[in-house]
């Protein structure tokens, strides 16, 4: 018997974007299926963050297509896109640093119409207690890490099908690092999908079942974690084998 | 809604201030405060709020005065028609400024000196273009009727300046309390995470600029009435642009009383600088400089700031004041 292939979330062909007349992105196609977490990796300027502000919307697609739950996207606002369910968390620990720790997680609700907000604050927190606890303090005095839980919070905030989480770990202590994976984990078993941009290749193998490489805007490995680990490139280049 | 007594019962006690028979100087600096207080808060919305800073409210300010002034001296219109379009041009002018600006993705230091340059070019134009008076200004015929929007006494200019900053006070509340200021605030705070959570930052922008700017020209056409004069350097000139970003800034930016507050102080600085230097030309504007940069450096987030520091320290000698407490499971 042949089993049915789901459709992907996400879906993503020959995708082209740049900024101005350099071109970034030179033709991709990446796939996502539901409640998969994907790993793309990559040195400094591959083009890693430029695809995700292509994904969401922030920067235009030039040519190509990206389908999201089965809907073209590629020429929607990034406000449809995230009412539509696909959300990005920038790099950079994005929160705002002058609203409370609850007023920045409303803000990830907004969007998302208003309904279940509570249902869903109340997961948030159960996934983040330390937010929870300090719900009334200002963003900006939140540790490092606390600021990353909080911009990932955020994004949990507007019910996402698909979350797209960019160098979560930077700048994170090896200790928080390990609970930061954990807690990417514990999100996905929720049934998020989760497209994951890490320098820290290990542990991204370690919890994606798939993984991109892209190099210079395009790329050029893509496979099963398994395969991927014993590939001879990946080994000298980013495992420093 | 949360606040809009405060805003009423200040606004009460203010509009009582004429009973006790207080004498016209006192009026005349009260008018000119709230005029000020007016503007500031025109800017609050944008870079209060926005975190947008303009160097060039005096578009607005100008564009307000001047179209109500022409409506009704060129064109014979009713002084309350002429003021109320001049308010829309104002919103106008801004919809445009804020279009190019914001559209072109300047912020910071950049849109400041864009707008500074299109007030500028406008005073310039204004100097020099016939219908605007040129370099004579426009005075408007004397009517002391209030169908004319004019007044034997300073005691209505008063209270109509007053309704006035009230209702630009209940607009900030209302901004504060609504999704619009939410996002408004989102952009201030974070322009990529406000990008990332779906907000369309220059539609936000332009929403505030609009808004700023429509306020701001309802103090130009104001002033005009109150005046009966007007000229390319008061309509168009930096001093009303610098006024406009002061008084929310020693007020405090990004507050509903900031900018009545800081234009009240602002002003009571400035003649407390003249009665102490006397005749002395420029002294006085030298010790107004140096007291509000003092201000500024030890009270960044201005006199609200300061308030809302020593609340949380009274707050928090109180043991049983504890913050809200987390609703983590509790389902609904
Ligand atoms: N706003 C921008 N304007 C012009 N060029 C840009 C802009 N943002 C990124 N680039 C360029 O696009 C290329 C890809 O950048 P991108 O940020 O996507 O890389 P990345 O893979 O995310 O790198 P990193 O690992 O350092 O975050 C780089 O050459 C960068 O200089
Ligand atoms: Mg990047």
């Amino acid at each position: 018997m042949v089993e049915p292939v789901p459709d992907p979330i996400l879906a993503v062909e020959n995708l082209r974007s740049g900024y101005g007349i350099t071109e970034v992105l030179r033709g991709v196609d990446l796939t996502i299926h539901r409640g998969e977490i994907i790993a793309v990796l990559g040195s400094n300027g591959a083009g890693k963050s430029t695809l995700n502000r292509t994904l969401s919307g922030i920067n235009r697609a030039w040519s190509g297509s990206i389908r999201f739950a089965g809907t073209a996207i590629e020429r929607d606002s990034p406000a449809r896109i995230v009412a539509r369910g696909l959300i990005h968390v920038p790099e950079g620990r994005r929160v705002f640093p002058n609203l409370s720790v609850r007023e920045n997680l409303d803000l990830g609700a907004y969007r998302r119409g208003g309904g279940r907000s509570r249902d869903t604050l109340a997961r948030v927190f159960s996934i983040f207690p330390r937010l929870s606890e300090r719900q009334n303090q200002r963003a900006g005095t939140l540790s490092g890490g606390e600021q990353q839980m909080l911009a990932i919070g955020r994004g949990l905030m507007a019910d996402p099908q698909l979350l797209i989480l960019d160098e979560p770990s930077l700048g994170l202590s090896p200790l928080l690092v390990e609970e930061l994976f954990a807690l990417i984990q514990t999100i996905n078993a929720e049934g998020i999908a989760i497209l994951l941009v890490e320098q820290n290749v290990v542990q991204s193998l370690d919890v994606a079942q798939r993984a991109y490489v892209l190099d210079n805007g395009q790329f050029v490995l893509q496979g099963d974690v398994a395969t991927l680990r014993d590939n001879p490139d990946l080994k000298r280049t980013y495992l420093g084998m | 809604m949360k606040g809009v007594g405060t805003i009423l019962v200040v606004a009460a006690l203010l509009a009582a201030v004429p009973l006790f028979g207080v004498s016209n100087v006192t009026l005349n600096f009260l008018v000119t405060a709230l005029i000020i207080a007016l503007a500031g808060q025109g800017w609050n919305v944008l870079g209060g709020y926005g975190g947008q800073y303009s160097f060039g409210h005096a578009a607005f300010f100008g564009t307000g005065a001047y179209v109500s002034a022409i409506l009704q001296l060129r064109y014979g219109v009713n002084a309350w028609i002429a003021f109320a379009a001049g308010i829309g041009a104002g919103a106008l002018a801004g919809a445009i400024i804020g279009g190019l600006s914001f559209r072109s993705g300047l912020r910071g230091s950049y849109f400041a000196l864009v707008t500074l340059a299109f007030a500028e070019v406008l005073r310039i134009l204004a100097s020099v273009t016939p219908i605007t008076g040129a370099g004579v200004g426009l005075l408007v015929k004397l009517d002391l009727r209030p169908e004319a929007f004019q007044f034997q006494s300073r005691v209505p200019f008063y209270w109509i300046i007053l309704a006035l900053v009230t209702v630009s006070l209940l607009i900030v509340r209302a901004i504060e309390n609504s999704r619009f200021g939410a996002y408004l605030v989102a952009v201030r705070e974070n322009e990529e995470a406000a990008k990332a959570l779906g907000v369309n930052v220059i539609a936000v922008k332009l929403g505030a600029m609009v808004i700023s700017a429509a306020i701001v020209a309802a103090a130009g056409g104001f002033y005009v009435q109150y005046f009966l004069f007007i000229d390319a350097g008061i309509a168009y000139g930096p001093w009303i642009s610098i006024e406009a970003l002061l008084a929310p800034i020693i007020g405090g930016v990004g507050t509903v009383f900031g900018p009545l507050l800081g234009a009240l102080v602002v002003k009571v600085l400035g003649e407390a600088a003249k009665l102490v230097t006397g005749d002395a030309p420029g002294l006085d504007l030298m010790i107004y400089g140096g007291v509000l940069v003092l201000v500024i450096a030890l009270a960044p987030r201005g006199i609200a700031g300061v308030v809302a520091d020593l609340r949380a320290r009274i707050v928090r000698r109180k043991p049983e004041a504890k913050p809200e407490q987390p609703t983590a499971g509790h389902h609904v």
